[in-house]
């Protein structure tokens, strides 16, 4: 099957800057693709050059099959947007917006059914200006929703939200997913990309530093999973040897620490208690780490991503 | 066609939901009117000016003031507004296109604007009984020749100015003392020769003059200067406007 979207090569400065460099990748039909990094990372300004918003300096993009930068006009109406900067005007209701857009498509989508699906039906009457974050969000999602598209790009959906209408727009993405089309979105939440989408790339200083599918990253990374704990009676040696054998150890006063490989047959932390319990030694205060892909992105750029 | 309509409908409504726009177009002209027909109501008709009072006069004077007021700031911080807020980059990625958008403004606001002017006749006549010598068409035509040639103004300075702020304090320098000069929110004849004699480099006193003169019965084809220089000014500003136009 044909990729719905490639790109080659994508290179875009402003003046002296290098805001995306060499960058090529291909988006397949029915995925949620991510593109994630820190702020100027080169997320916005690439799918900004998807949409056929930005004209790119060099490379090669086609988007269900054609040019968006020659053939926008054609593209629009099969393509969602819903981009970072972008309002309505103030004193604009919730249902104008979407009947007024309605009327810019040939065969549009019934936003009366959107209006629902979108949890919008108690603020139809809603001026723009009085929504939440969340629900103005949502509205940007059923404006995009409008031309029935084939392909929805999300740029920096959740950026701003709380954590309850972050996971409720997950929810949202899901369904439109789930409804056939492609989505493909820009966040610098590494949590948002790793549940949400089914392969990400992650983007630093305009470049791909890696892309593969969220499991398959931490994967790769073999990094290390982390069990700590406290002791009361402090660590006797017989339980320093028998510990060592199953990860490095790290000693700060009552509290240790063990490092041990993600690729072992028994998770490390059931290893660990099986260890405390059969040496009878009191445990306080068990937490264990697994690595994910903020970890992933430390290891690529040896910084971490929210500084 | 459809969503040329469907915006016309949406921008009038958010138009008359603005308190502010919606103030100075409709009802500060009648307070300026009313002002002066406190002042000078009962003063009767100077000899040599055709029997016509000062309110005679003032109403085309104030019309062309409603044109000044929603040419140069409703469609400027409008459009500045709507370029600044993304308004404009959120429709850009839908396939309508800047013409509907620009024309969903002109028509809006020329007919907001000639709300205004009906209004200041309305209110000329039922208090004052103003007298009116011109044909209502020919009146009708002066007026839209004038407030088309000043939209355009209106596109160029949102079009350059890189924002809503800039945009309207530019709009408010440039109109004040247009204002005053053109003899559109004051007479002109009250002012000294020699400031007189600036008013013709002012774009507007053009439209006061072709506005005075059909609400008076005077011929077009006494009025060629005035028309000459507003068809210019609406064709550059169509031109113009085109060219300045940005989305974001």
């Amino acid at each position: 099957m044909d990729p719905i979207l490639q790109v080659e090569g994508l290179h875009k400065v402003y003046g002296a800057t290098v805001a995306v460099e060499q960058v090529s990748f291909e988006v397949r039909e029915g995925e949620i693709f991510g593109m994630v990094g820190p702020n100027g990372a080169g997320k916005t300004t690439t799918i900004e050059c998807l949409e056929g918003l930005r004209k790119p300096d060099a490379g090669r993009v086609r988007v269900l099959g054609v040019d968006p930068h020659c053939e926008g006009q054609n593209l629009c109406l099969r393509v969602g947007m819903q981009l970072q900067q972008s309002n309505l005007p103030d004193r604009m209701r919730v249902w104008e917006a979407l009947d007024l857009y309605a009327s810019f498509y040939l065969k549009p989508a019934d936003w009366k059914e959107l209006l629902v699906e979108l949890g919008l039906e108690q603020k139809r009457n809603t001026p723009f200006s009085k929504l939440s974050g969340g629900q103005k969000q949502r509205l940007f999602i059923a404006l995009a929703l409008l031309p029935n598209p084939q392909l929805v790009f999300l740029d920096e959906l959740t950026t701003g939200l709380d954590p309850q209408a972050r996971h409720a727009i997950w929810e949202l993405v899901r369904a439109v997913r789930a409804g056939g089309k492609t989505v493909i979105l820009t966040t610098h939440f590494m949590e948002e990309a790793e549940r949400l989408c089914d392969r990400v790339a992650i983007l630093d200083h305009g470049r791909i530093v890696a892309l593969d599918n969220p499991a398959n990253l931490i994967h790769s990374l073999e990094a290390e999973q982390r069990v700590s704990f406290s002791l009361d009676d402090g660590l006797s040696p017989a339980l320093e040897k028998a510990l060592s054998s199953a990860g490095r150890l790290e000693v700060q006063g009552e509290r240790v620490t063990v490092h041990g490989k993600t690729d072992r047959q028994l998770p490390l932390v059931s290893e660990v208690v099986s260890l405390l319990t059969g040496q009878g030694t009191p445990f306080r205060d068990l937490r264990t780490e697994q690595p994910d892909l903020e970890d992933v992105f430390l290891s690529l750029t040896g910084r971490a991503l929210r500084e | 066609m459809k969503s040329l309509l469907k915006m016309t409908w949406m921008e009038a409504k958010l138009f008359l939901r603005e308190p502010v726009g919606a103030f100075f177009t409709l009802v500060f002209p009648l307070i300026m009117l009313f002002i002066f027909g406190f002042i000078y109501g009962s003063v009767p008709p100077p000899p040599g000016s055709d029997g016509l009072g000062a309110i005679d006069v003032l109403i085309p004077a104030l019309s062309a003031m409603v044109i000044g007021i929603t040419g140069m700031m409703a469609i400027t911080i409008t459009m500045a507004t709507y370029r600044e807020n993304g308004i404009l980059r959120r429709l850009r990625t839908t396939p309508v296109s800047p013409l509907i958008v620009m024309a969903a403004q002109v028509v809006v606001v020329f007919v907001m604007t000639a709300l205004g002017m009906l209004l200041l006749v309305s209110a000329g006549k039922l208090f004052y009984h103003v007298q009116f010598d011109g044909n209502a068409l020919s009146l009708l035509g002066g007026f839209t020749l004038g407030s088309l040639s000043f939209f355009g103004i209106g596109f160029i300075l949102a079009g350059l100015l890189p924002t809503a702020r800039t945009a309207q304090i530019v709009a408010m320098v440039l109109l004040y003392p247009m204002l005053i000069l053109s003899g559109a929110a004051w007479p002109r004849e009250l002012m000294p020769a020699t400031i007189q004699k600036v008013s013709a480099f002012i774009p507007l006193t053009y439209v006061v003059n072709l506005l005075r003169g059909l609400w008076a019965g005077q011929p077009w084809s006494d009025h060629l200067l005035d028309v000459g220089v507003l068809a210019g000014m609406l064709v550059l500003g169509v031109v113009i406007s085109a060219k300045t136009f940005r989305w974001e």
